[in-house]
């Protein structure tokens, strides 16, 4: 189905099913320990072996000498593998640097080698055995040192590297009131639950993966593509995913090495990451420095506004692309943007939920609040201002919905802002200085191919096959809710099975995109199983209604059922998109409203009440689209208040590689948050008329703490994380 | 994780004798700090003694008016004893604000007080320490130190001892208890328990070879207002950037302990005198001589805000 006029009234309008708080299906099986994941899978694969990764001892240089004969001889070790036994590898279509390195080494934790054992205990122990021996080499880790030196990034899917529109010099040089301040992020991790893992099974020359991923299709494409075989040999199976965050979009060490494990070892082999690995052998979240410059007329209208940024990355890697929402989401005639990217050789930067937007909309954000003190207006007041209700950039290509004001107005409301001081140090509560924040949400919606296979059999039921995965979001839950409302079904009629490259390729999970993409497509195989029930019940299709399982066409009325009474229907179909997503911007927003108390004394930090108020079409299941925000608010909050991978500077790691280190909040950071979404669809985005959220609910938030925190104690931290020791000094 | 043997002590003397007579021989009690050590290949023992055995998980009354608490009391239970609460506040709420619910369940007096540091390089073998492999060097130095010593240290380690429980413990003047091979038993003062690192930083403590701890004798309660203030990045669950152990009485006298600032408990009984003149008085002599690295040179503020707070908060 080509999806390429704007939707009109379909049967998800009907919202019987879509659009209710159900709960999600697969809870029942997360909380009894019944979902199987990767590294569980007893039921699909009896007697595996264990691997345990090596990872790079330097961070940059080549290993002179390996001695595995120690570990060959250790108890119960199987295999060694190396880039030197491994045979020809090459390196995958999403990866940056290679997965199993040698001789040369591009990052610390670089995996090198995969012990394989009886037992996990045997793999790790034969692994402390392997002895190698490194030459180092001279790397490059310190972002701020190689910023001079960096070039311009080059264009990718997010455009071009740089952009400019009108005269942004001259008319920032003749604002009134100006603004010109330089932020910093920090590397992120995704530190999700469940590491990267792994079972790999050949059968001849067919490998099945047992594997946590996000995105199959991909998968199948770079395992193919790095082990040398066909694609039609490789089955990814990745039913349930223990969170990703976008560190689990791309292949990583552990199926790669799992299955070249389970070849030399001649059975399943399966492979999980340590935690320490997790940080330094996968992808991160790049640091960024973002220079902002706000130019403004004394009312408040912002004339001139531009965005640079720097991150880093291993070479032919990306930059954080951090300056995409300040193309969009405030007007003003004259603007620039521009992207840098150094040469660094830290593990490989990539996507971290919300890339680019997340930390950028840290930086903007702030910006934004300091601009509006420095012209005397509210916060909110000054984004009202500007805000627009086209691209600024071609003004003659609308926002296919755009509710920002609205989105502040009803927050503004809930949250009691008008109690907020504009003097900071203002309020306080016994010990703590209080402080109220706001931050705007911004993330663009992005549209993605996406196929379903349905089937309807004898009894009733609606089986949906798409390898889309569940990666904790509810996705389960949303495409049996659509199937449901277009069957006419209620939603325990509807069986769900995701995440296996046996069936459809789908939309994957990242960038938001998964929730209105993938439904989108069980939507299109849904309308032409529609059409093969009409055709075989011989009904009138114009008339046609699909309800309480029956179907009805004028005074006929027929059990669903009984369409399926000769054997199973079948149908599938996938949505693709035409260039609405070029005719329209599509984006989401939302307002963030964050209450901090700072400790008067030691300027400890604790975040007290929050709201995000979100619009962002059609809210297919208001109970896991808030559960979608409140978790992002949560990562939020860290990223404001404590998430940090510290580089070690000479010796170019990430040190803090453990969650001792690594630090999230935990359930006493985390007040009361409060989510609202306002009513919208979206007939621009898709038939659901539903758009990302999941997000949305990360960006901005950040900001809207760091600003409480200014508007609690007067100092301004332009430097995430924003840690006590940051403020001590400057608190009185 | 190297091959390992293992055995069961029943009796405070055999297990010291075991311990003493086995090489390569270390006591396992809660196992919380050691196996994930020992996983990690930071810790190779060749053979664990586990004394969970030894019937020493009591507290009781001392003749003195004091408790004394075995060497196997759960943090848990420890905190949670109505004396302790009663009459040593400060120790249960040290006791509280460290780990988890689940990990005090398992941990013990003693491991607690022989738990070892937190530096982010000790848990990484790929790189130097002179705690972990003496004289490999220290990559913190000139490394990552924000959570790292500003007083006590060496040139060879900057380490702070982790643990919550011994800085109350060192304010109260708890006494540990021994037993050695030989089956004679001793006394060492919570002062003198921890060693600073020096040029051997790997050794932490002035136990010798074999001996088991088999309690914690707590003085007669102290009185006052007791106060322990944990500082960290996030609410819970993470260990501190400091705390400060304080005991502040009517008359604006007391005592200070700090945590995170040092290899040990930080204490100087001297400093304490300056109590009624207000905390920038007392923490200038408590940390006269502070060396701090420019990561971590928030901690002397940090020191004197808090102790401030707590004096305050005492105050009423
Ligand atoms: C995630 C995490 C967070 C934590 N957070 C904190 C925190 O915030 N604050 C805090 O204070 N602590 C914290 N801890 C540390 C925790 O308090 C210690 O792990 C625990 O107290 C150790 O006690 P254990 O009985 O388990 O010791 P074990 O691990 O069994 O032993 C530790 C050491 O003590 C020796 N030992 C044990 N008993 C004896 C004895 N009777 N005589 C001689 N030697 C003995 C062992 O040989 C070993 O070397 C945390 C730990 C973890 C894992
Ligand atoms: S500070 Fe101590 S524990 Fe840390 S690396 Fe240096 S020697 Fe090792």
């Amino acid at each position: 189905m080509k999806f390429d006029t704007p939707a009109t009234t379909n049967p998800i309008d009907q919202l019987k099913v879509v659009g209710h708080p159900i709960d999600r299906i697969d809870g029942r099986y997360k909380v009894t320990g019944t979902a199987p994941y990767a590294y569980e899978r007893h039921d699909a694969v009896g007697n595996p072996a264990y691997g345990f990764v090596i990872g790079a001892a330097i961070a940059k240089g080549r290993i002179a000498s390996m001695d595995l004969a120690a570990a060959k001889a250790a108890p119960g070790v199987l295999a060694v593998i190396t880039a030197e036994n491994a045979g020809q590898l090459a390196k995958g279509d999403m990866n940056t640097v290679k997965l199993l390195a040698g001789p040369d080494i591009d990052h610390y934790h670089q995996a090198v080698a995969l012990v394989v054992a009886e037992t996990f205990e045997q793999a790790r122990d034969g692994a402390e055995k392997v002895r190698i021996d490194y030459v180092r080499g001279q790397g490059r880790f310190d972002l701020a040192a190689a910023r001079d030196g960096a070039g311009m990034a080059g264009s990718g899917y997010w455009g071009p590297p740089a952009t400019s529109v009108g005269d942004f010099a001259g008319a920032f040089a003749a604002a009134p009131v100006q603004l010109d301040a330089t932020y910093t992020t920090p590397d992120q991790g995704h530190a999700m639950m469940e590491p990267h893992a792994s079972t790999a099974a050949w059968d001849g020359d067919k490998l099945t993966l047992w594997t946590s991923n996000q995105m199959i299709a991909w998968g199948v494409g770079d395992v193919a593509k790095t082990l040398g075989v066909a694609a039609e040999n490789v089955r990814l199976i990745s039913p349930f995913v223990g969170g990703g965050f976008g560190g689990k979009l791309f292949v990583r060490a552990d199926a790669i090495l799992a299955a070249l494990g389970a070849r030399a070892a001649k059975r399943p082999v399966k492979v999980a990451l340590t935690r320490p690995l997790m940080f330094n052998n996968t992808t991160h979240r790049p640091a960024t420095i973002q220079r902002i410059r706000i130019g403004a007329s004394r009312d408040g209208k912002i004339t001139a506004i531009g965005h640079e940024s720097w991150s880093g990355d291993q070479p032919d890697g990306q930059p954080e692309t951090t300056v995409g929402q300040t193309r969009l989401i405030y007007a003003g005639a004259n603007r620039m943007t521009a992207m840098r990217l150094a040469t660094l050789h830290l593990p490989e930067g990539n996507a971290m939920r919300a890339p680019g937007e997340a930390p950028g909309m840290m930086a903007l954000e702030i910006a934004m609040d300091e601009m509006a003190e420095k012209l005397g207006l509210d916060p909110i007041a000054f984004r009202d201002l500007n805000d627009t209700q086209v691209d600024p950039e071609s003004p003659d290509r609308p926002f296919s919905q755009r509710q920002l004001v609205e989105c502040f107005r009803l927050g503004a409301a809930r949250f009691g802002w008008d109690k907020r001081s504009p003097r900071p140090g203002a309020a306080r509560d016994g010990r703590w200085l209080v402080g109220l924040g706001v931050a705007a949400a911004f993330r663009n919606n992005l549209v993605m191919a996406s196929g379903a296979r349905v089937r309807l059999d004898r009894r009733g039921l609606v089986t949906v096959e798409t390898d889309m995965t569940d990666i904790g979001t509810g996705s389960y839950t949303i495409i049996a809710q659509t199937a449901a409302e277009m069957m006419g079904l209620p939603i325990d009629k509807v069986v769900v099975r995701l995440g296996d490259s046996a069936f459809p390729v789908s939309a994957g999970s990242g960038g938001q995109w998964g929730g209105n993409s993938s439904t989108a497509g069980v939507y299109a195989a849904c309308v032409r199983l529609r059409d093969t029930v009409v055709e075989r019940l011989r009904l009138n299709a114009a008339e046609v209604t699909f309800a309480d399982g029956q179907v009805r066409s004028g005074d006929r009325t027929v059990p669903l059922a009984e369409a399926a009474a000769d054997g199973d229907l079948v149908a599938e179909d996938k949505i693709e998109y035409g260039d609405l997503a070029k005719r329209y911007q599509q984006s989401t927003f939302g307002a963030h409203f964050v209450e901090v108390g700072v400790d008067a004394a030691t300027a400890e930090i604790r975040v007290r009440r929050m709201l995000a108020v979100c619009a962002a079409g059609r809210i297919l299941n208001p109970k896991s689209a808030r559960s979608q925000v409140i978790g992002a608010m949560t990562m939020g909050v860290g990223a404001a208040l404590m998430e940090e991978l510290v580089v070690d500077k000479r010796r170019g790691f990430f040190v803090n590689h453990d969650l001792a280190g690594y630090e999230v909040p935990v359930h006493a950071d985390i007040p009361h948050q409060e989510v609202a979404f306002l009513d919208e669809a979206d007939p621009m985005s898709s038939p659901m008329k539903a758009k990302g959220v999941g997000e949305l609910g990360l960006c901005g938030v950040g900001a809207a703490v760091a600003n409480a925190i200014y508007n609690a104690t007067g100092v301004r931290v332009r430097d995430y994380p924003v840690t006590l020791d940051k403020l001590l000094p400057l608190m009185s | 994780m190297r091959p390992f043997t293992y055995e069961r002590a029943w009796t405070p003397a055999a297990a010291a004798v075991a311990a003493a007579g086995t090489p390569g021989a270390k006591f396992i009690a809660g196992g919380t700090n050691l196996l994930d050590l020992m996983k990690l290949q930071i810790e190779t023992p060749l053979h664990l003694i586990d004394i969970n055995g030894l019937a020493l998980d009591k507290i009781e009354p001392t003749p003195e008016g004091g408790l004394q608490v075995g060497a196997l009391v759960r943090n848990t239970d420890l905190a949670a004893d109505a004396r302790v609460r009663r009459d040593y506040p400060l120790l249960s709420r040290a006791l509280l604000a460290g780990a988890s619910g689940q990990l005090r369940n398992r941990a013990t007096t003693a491991g607690n007080l022989l738990q070892r540091t937190r530096c982010p390089y000790f848990y990484d073998t790929n790189m130097p320490c002179n705690k972990r492999n003496p004289g490999s060097g220290c990559a913190a130095l000139e490394g990552f130190s924000r959570p790292l010593a500003v007083i006590g240290g060496s040139g060879a380690c900057i380490a702070t001892n982790p643990s919550d429980m011994a800085v109350a413990m060192r304010a109260l003047d708890a006494v540990v208890t021994t037993v050695g091979p030989a089956g004679e038993s001793r006394t060492i003062a919570m002062a003198d328990f921890h060693r600073l690192p020096g040029d051997t930083p790997h050794l932490e403590s002035v136990l010798a070879p074999g001996e088991l701890i088999t309690g914690v004798t707590l003085p007669k309660p102290a009185g006052g207002t007791q106060i322990y203030h944990k500082v960290r990045d996030r609410a819970s669950y993470a260990f501190a950037l400091i705390s400060v152990a304080a005991i502040v009485h009517k008359d604006g006298t007391g005592r200070v302990a700090l945590g995170g600032v040092a290899p040990k408990p930080w204490r100087v009984e001297a400093a304490e005198a300056d109590m009624p003149r207000g905390a920038k008085a007392v923490t200038s002599q408590l940390l006269a001589g502070a060396a701090p690295t420019s990561d971590n040179a928030f901690k002397l503020l940090l020191v004197e805000r808090t102790l401030g707070a707590a004096m305050t908060e005492a105050r009423g």
